[in-house]
């Protein structure tokens, strides 16, 4: 600013530094919590005053993905050898299961099969939809489309219905066609959802990659699918990894749909966690190193996201 | 769709004359996408449109019979569903406001030079990359009125959240604010960086107040882009159904979502539901319309 730094302008500023680390603290506890209760004895995860300083304990994570009441029979040396590697690593995972592998059964609770749902689902849904979008956008982007507003907006409005209105028909409709409770089922679900936000973001990226690479392109003897393919997409990519980050996280945290379409076989995560509660004392050391590791995935994106957000949540209204 | 040149290329180049036509590339790229949206979305929205009018219910094998307009009229006479979209407007409100005051003042904090400002930024909007339901089952341990850090660091002593009637559905607009709030920042920030800072140091040599400046040139130059965040979280916030059905069932926090979920899994009336589905659907579609205009709006500038 052109003016003269005055010592009332200095102290605006202070404020306003010491504001945004009390809005961060704020927002950031209830994560920090998760991820606190996620290392705790269980004693000391619902105490008054709270436990700050404890021990880190992985038994939560080991209780996660083993049932308890089930930890006293013994798995026979073929049920183990059966067992898929996910689940053989929660065998061998902590002192305590591998005890009782030896005096008692270690069986795995659901969440390890959910979570390897949430991810078979999410992936699949994410690479479709992107790929489906980025062509759709390509062809709303560089053709001559009657009524392609209307499209536009018919493609829009296919994610603008509350999941539930939208989960009646498509119960009623996958129970004809048995695709309930199956990974098939929420991924054409997830598909459909995200297919309209990924045409839509596609589209922003690919108005702003200049016609003339393609026209250059042409000149030089390329054909317009090799145009597409060798020139566009390349340009695509950063727009592409966006939004395929975007549709992960949409589908990885659905939660609606999973509820009533699936029940063991497809279930993913995000109705299971919740489900665990039950009645009683909930063990709230398990709830939250289930939570936490749902979380990380996301964590992840979000950092690598960081500078894409903007565009990608404001349908392109905002351009730079 | 007529076969008339559809490239806005040069139609007359070598390429048009090799290879798939570009009237084969459109179709071939736009048709499956149109086709799978039409599939699932507009066919199921019919075939339940169609079971509206009956009172099917999927959990017997009894055939569906035709009741006409009847599902729809106990619906609009029925006050407990006028209650639940009460909730639901109550619910819209106080989210969509808590968001834009907190969103809009963290965008207003972080506008200025601060250390760390990028990984700030980040590290906020962390709350809404996250599972609605997954972090929302969390908070019931926050809020919990023995153990809860909540009531611990605010000295409430033994508040009960989520089991107070009056409370639970502002403790469930809490968890959206905190949630969704970053989302309101994150477009807030691009509205306040793209104000020019010609028109701040015009402001300055002019010698106007904090105040003039900001209801003079920072809110109707911001107002655009924070108009798109009130409609999409108003949007949202009217669907909201995963936070309060894993916080709280509470007979106030009933949200119009709640309660079409609950008609059409739990007590199986497959054409009443759908019919309130119908009614939803309306009302959803009616605020997207509103939503359009202000983006057409907004583009047109």
């Amino acid at each position: 600013m052109a003016g003269v730094r005055t010592s009332r302008e200095k102290w605006t500023n202070r404020t306003a530094i010491a504001a945004v680390f009390v809005a961060l603290l704020i927002m950031l506890t209830p994560i920090y919590w998760i991820a606190a209760t996620a290392f705790k004895p269980r004693n000391l995860a619902t105490t008054i005053p709270p436990t700050v300083v404890f021990t880190p304990e992985v038994s939560p994570f080991v209780k996660l993905f083993t049932k308890r009441s089930q930890l006293r029979d013994q798995p026979s040396q073929e049920e183990y050898d059966a067992a898929p590697w996910w689940e053989q690593m929660v065998f061998d995972g902590g002192e305590k299961v591998v005890r009782n592998r030896k005096s008692g059964k270690v069986r795995s609770s659901g969440y390890g099969d959910r979570f390897k749902n949430s991810l078979i689902i999410s992936i699949i849904s994410t690479v479709l939809a992107v790929s489906m979008g980025t062509l759709t956008a390509y062809g709303f982007s560089r053709f001559k489309v009657k009524g392609e507003d209307d499209w536009l907006f018919f493609i829009l409005s296919t994610r603008m219905l509350p999941p539930v209105v939208v989960a009646i028909p498509m119960f009623l409709m996958y129970r004809v066609v048995g695709l309930n409770d199956t990974h098939m089922g929420l991924i054409i679900l997830y598909t459909a959802f995200n297919l309209s936000f990924a045409v839509w973001i596609m589209k922003g990226f690919i108005d702003e990659i200049p016609k003339e690479y393609e026209e250059a392109a042409l000149v030089d003897g390329y054909t317009r699918m090799q145009a597409f393919f060798k020139v566009v997409l390349p340009e695509a990519l950063t727009g592409m990894a966006a939004t395929a980050v975007f549709c992960f996280i949409t589908a990885w945290n659905e939660y609606a749909f999973a509820l009533i379409m699936t029940n063991r076989r497809a279930q993913t995560a995000p109705p299971y966690i919740p489900s665990q509660i039950g009645s009683g004392l909930p063990d709230w050391t398990v709830i939250a190193a289930g939570t936490l590791l749902f979380l990380i995935p996301v964590a992840i994106f979000t950092f690598i996201l960081r500078n894409h957000l903007l565009r990608g949540m404001s349908f392109g209204a905002i351009r730079k | 769709m007529a076969s008339e040149v559809l490239t806005r290329l040069d139609p007359n180049s070598r390429a048009a004359a090799k290879g798939l036509s570009d009237l084969t590339i459109r179709n071939l790229f736009i048709i499956p996408t149109i086709a799978f949206l039409i599939i699932f979305n507009i066919f199921p929205l019919l075939y339940s449109l169609g079971y509206s009018f009956t009172d099917f219910r999927a959990s017997t094998n009894a055939p569906a019979n035709f009741v006409g307009l009847q599902n729809y009229r106990d619906l609009l006479n029925d006050p407990f569903i006028w209650k639940n979209f009460s909730i639901t407007a109550k619910y819209v409100l106080i989210s969509v406001t808590g968001q834009v005051i907190v969103g809009f003042g963290l965008a207003m904090l972080l506008n200025r030079a601060i250390p760390a400002k990028g990984l700030i930024t980040t590290l906020l909007l962390l709350p809404m990359m996250l599972s609605m339901a997954v972090v929302g089952l969390f908070w019931k341990l926050l809020y919990d009125p023995n153990f809860g850090i909540i009531n611990y660091f605010l000295g409430l002593g033994k508040f009960e959240w989520l089991a107070d009637p009056d409370m639970a559905l502002w403790a469930i607009a809490i968890v959206d604010i905190w949630m969704w709030s970053p989302f309101v920042m994150l477009l807030s920030l691009a509205g306040l960086s793209a104000v020019p800072k010609h028109l701040y140091e015009a402001a300055e040599i002019d010698r106007a107040g904090n105040f003039y400046t900001f209801f003079r040139i920072t809110l109707p130059l911001v107002a655009p882009i924070l108009m798109i965040a009130i409609i999409f979280r108003t949007m949202e916030a009217f669907k909201t159904f995963d936070l309060a059905f894993v916080l709280s069932s509470q007979p106030t926090t009933e949200l119009i979502a709640i309660r079409l979920y609950k008609m059409a899994f739990q007590e199986w009336q497959t054409g009443m539901s759908s019919a309130l589905a119908y009614i939803v659907l309306i009302m959803v579609v009616a605020i997207t319309n509103i939503y359009v205009k202000y983006l057409n709006k907004v583009k047109a500038r």
